[in-house]
């Protein structure tokens, strides 16, 4: 096998696991190769993971390919050589009969076999486990097996104690054969499915609806929460500046020049700095809307790079500022949360109440600048909305977001207020699953940048 | 211009292979790993930037040093900031002395146009001086421009690559991909002997995808004891082997902590210092206490470990002494 197939083949592999490698990187990694040989297997994995992998996370990724996908080529590679020493042959592409393939006494020759099936069978594009099985059969009829199996159906139809005994040979060299070609698929599928398949799955989840989802969805949805949440930190860390706009700024253009007489070849212009989000979180906490405050904060609480000003506040009937509960590590996020809930997450939902709890103890924390984000459904157990206190909330900050967990025909409907309070609010979307969590979050950064 | 290969590898004849980039490192006073050393060794040979990562004061910028010295090539370095652009970077015109040409020009200019007859002859005259104003002569090189122009090859160092615009970013990449860069006036400037480019980040932000798949990548994190100590010692060669032992411990076990920034080969090598200027020839807790501030940078740290540095202290001085057995008497083998 060639040298620039094991690369593009590795490649693939590196992708398939979320490893980002362009073309012009896969050049250079064939270069790489030219250079320091397949001899020192340390050296060549030092040298191509400098060009292939270019965070830590996928140093990470590229150690645990790199090992596997490598330890069998090192197999295939050294019997290659012996092979092409003992007879040429080898490389006319001559496809073996399935039963020397499968009692030969080599085991690198086996190994080799199955490598070469699996690569005429198509064994780099399996993206599931459940598929191992069907490119097992590929495969083995890759190697021969239907000539094989023809041959069997003779034997078996001759009736001779000699034609059994040869059949039972055949269907155990099948049996053998079968077990190592899945295996063989298993292996294949760890270096080129298995990160496709948690790609897969991520989408998947971040599709689902928050309320549909079980306990097992809750833990892999924290892994995922911190990967949108990066995302959107290193997409807003930065804070851009306003340049060529506006005023001229005097003093700085005239000090830049002094040097020139005065005459202004270097201008400066006035910059305008953009605000740092600030953010203020109302959180209905009660029952039905539990469960979405939960992913809210700790997404929230994984953007907290970009947004350093963040206060929370939660409530059902009374409203309590729950910033210090949730001063912990990520890893304390559970507990933080059952003690929310715990302490404020009783008694009938009091939107009107609430708002005037944050006007009394909070009002001095939100300024112009402010984004105020409120979850929940707006049902308020016919309570009065303070409509009021809303309205001056809504005059007083820089935007307000709803992010409400019900569908949009259900708005309005029973004691819910939502229709109320929509005309004072920037916008209100609805929060169903992850994505649009993502996005809505995205929108109220973009509005400081 | 075409790249010159045989002059590129005679200049960087002296990296030819990956040992003797360890050794040419060693020689200059940097502890190398295998890694760093291989990807010093295919920057040279793929002709490829490197961008290092890893926390502050781990050799990042040290390491472009020390090759710059081995290699005995000049190094060129342009440190970045929030607002770095192409006229600090690359190439500045010399507008005072443009001007005061002009000012001096000014008196002659009646001898040199007074006898054009038409305007087309006059612009044509006119034409040559722009010529000689937008010239080599008037041109400021920065370090972009200057590791271009180098005939004998250097090392280009950009600094803190993640503290600079995206903007600048994106410019880089024309320099980082063809070493060369494109003055309007003169037209393009091609490095005969491509410099070695290394460029680092400390994460402030992430670095584009276009940028990092120009550039090979290396992370240099903190060392492990073994590494340390070697580096301890080539930087502070008078220091006791007992006490390297017992310092070097004490700072890896230090690393193991929750702080906010965990000190690195730096603060070791000052610590080192130090503690060699105290007299001290052993960690004992007062010691350790008095020092600390050398080795942790935010008040908050310090008080977070104050309680533990008394058992550090005693663990890192029992490292030393491990020829004694657990008893604390000296073995009789």
């Amino acid at each position: 096998m060639s040298a620039e197939r094991t690369i593009t083949d590795f490649v693939r592999a590196l992708r398939s696991a979320d490893v980002k490698v362009s073309t012009a990187e896969t050049l250079d990694a064939v270069k790489a190769v030219d250079l320091v040989g397949y001899e020192d297997r340390e050296f060549l994995k030092t040298a191509l993971r400098s060009v292939l992998a270019k965070s830590e996370a996928e140093k990470d990724t590229y150690d645990r390919l790199f090992e596997l996908f490598f330890q069998r080529k090192k197999k295939a590679q050294s019997e290659e050589a012996t092979t092409a020493e003992q007879d040429t042959d080898e490389d006319s592409g001559e496809p073996q009969n399935f039963m020397d393939i499968a009692e030969s006494s080599d085991e690198a020759a086996i190994e080799m076999a199955l490598e070469r099936a699996g690569q005429a069978s198509g064994l780099q594009d399996i993206r599931f486990s459940t598929q191992t099985s069907y490119y097992a059969q590929q495969m083995l009829k890759e190697m021969g097996v239907r000539e094989m199996e023809a041959e069997l159906l003779v034997q078996l139809q001759a009736h001779t104690p000699e034609g059994d005994a040869e059949a039972e040979r055949m269907m155990d060299a099948r049996k053998i054969m079968t077990a190592r070609a899945i295996e063989f698929a298993k292996q294949q599928f760890e270096v080129f499915g298995a990160g496709a398949t948690q790609q897969f799955r991520e989408d998947f989840l971040a599709d689902k609806r928050i309320n549909e989802m079980d306990r097992s969805d809750m833990e892999r949805m924290k892994p995922l929460i911190q990967k949108l949440a990066k995302r959107l930190v290193s997409k807003h860390s930065r804070r851009k500046r306003q340049k060529n706009r506006g005023q001229l700024d005097i003093r700085k253009t005239l000090r830049a020049n002094a040097g020139r007489d005065g005459v202004p070849f270097d201008v400066h212009w006035r910059q305008t700095k953009k605000d740092r989000p600030k953010l203020v979180l109302i959180c209905d906490v009660s029952g039905s809307v539990a469960r979405f405050v939960r992913f809210l904060l700790l997404f929230l609480y994984c953007v907290r790079d970009v947004v350093p000003d963040l206060h929370t506040y939660a409530f059902s009937a009374r409203l309590k500022d729950v910033g210090p509960y949730l001063d912990t590590s990520l890893d304390g996020f559970e507990s933080a949360m059952e003690r929310i809930l715990a302490e404020i997450g009783w008694g009938s939902t009091d939107y009107g109440q609430a708002l005037s709890d944050l006007q009394v103890d909070h009002w001095s924390k939100i300024d112009r600048r402010t984004t105020v984000i409120v979850l929940g459904d707006a049902r308020s157990n016919h309570g009065d909305p303070r409509i009021d206190i809303f309205e001056e909330l809504a005059a007083k900050t820089k935007r307000i977001v709803w992010l409400n967990p019900e569908a949009r025909p259900l708005w309005g409907t029973g004691d819910s207020e939502m229709l109320r309070y929509f005309p004072h609010c920037s916008t209100v979307t609805m929060l169903s699953n992850l994505k649009q969590l993502e996005r809505a979050i995205d929108d109220v950064l973009m509005h400081y940048s | 211009m075409t790249i010159d290969k045989d002059l590129i590898a005679e200049t960087y004849s002296a990296l030819s292979s990956v040992a003797a980039v360890s050794e040419g490192l060693l020689s200059v006073g940097y502890i190398s790993s295998e890694e760093i050393s291989t990807a010093i060794y295919l920057a040279v040979h793929l002709r490829k930037p490197i961008l290092i990562e890893g926390p502050a004061g781990v050799g990042k910028t040290d390491l472009a040093q020390s090759l710059s010295r081995y290699l005995d090539v000049p190094l060129e370095r342009l440190q970045c900031y929030e607002g770095l652009d192409e006229s600090k970077s690359l190439y500045e015109w010399k507008y005072g002395k443009q001007l005061l040409y002009t000012q001096i020009l000014k008196d002659r200019l009646n001898d040199v146009v007074g006898d054009a007859g038409t305007i087309a002859d006059l612009t044509g005259r006119l034409a040559t001086f722009e010529d000689l104003f937008f010239s080599h002569d008037f041109l400021e090189p920065r370090p972009l421009l200057r590791a271009m122009e180098q005939t004998s090859g250097s090392v280009l160092l950009i600094d803190e690559i993640d503290k600079s615009d995206e903007v600048f970013e994106a410019f880089l990449l024309e320099v980082l991909s063809d070493y060369q860069v494109t003055v309007p006036e003169i037209g393009t400037i091609k490095a005969n002997v491509p410099p070695i480019v290394i460029l680092t980040s400390n994460n402030v932000r992430d670095l584009g995808d276009a940028l990092k798949r120009r550039c090979l990548h290396l992370y240099i994190g903190f060392p492990d004891a073994a590494r340390e100590r070697e580096i301890v010692r080539a930087r502070v060669p008078d220091v006791s082997d007992s006490l390297l032992t017992q310092l070097v411990s004490f700072v890896q076990d230090l690393r193991t902590k929750d702080l906010r920034k965990r000190p690195s080969i730096s603060e070791t090598v000052d610590w080192a210092r130090t503690l060699l200027l105290m007299h001290a020839d052993s960690l004992d807790e007062a010691m350790v206490r008095k020092t600390l501030n050398v080795l942790l940078k935010y008040e908050s740290d310090i008080e977070a470990t104050s309680n533990a540095v008394g058992s550090m202290a005693r663990n890192a001085a029992s490292a030393s002494e491990s020829k004694r057995l657990p008893s604390g008497y000296p073995s009789l083998s």
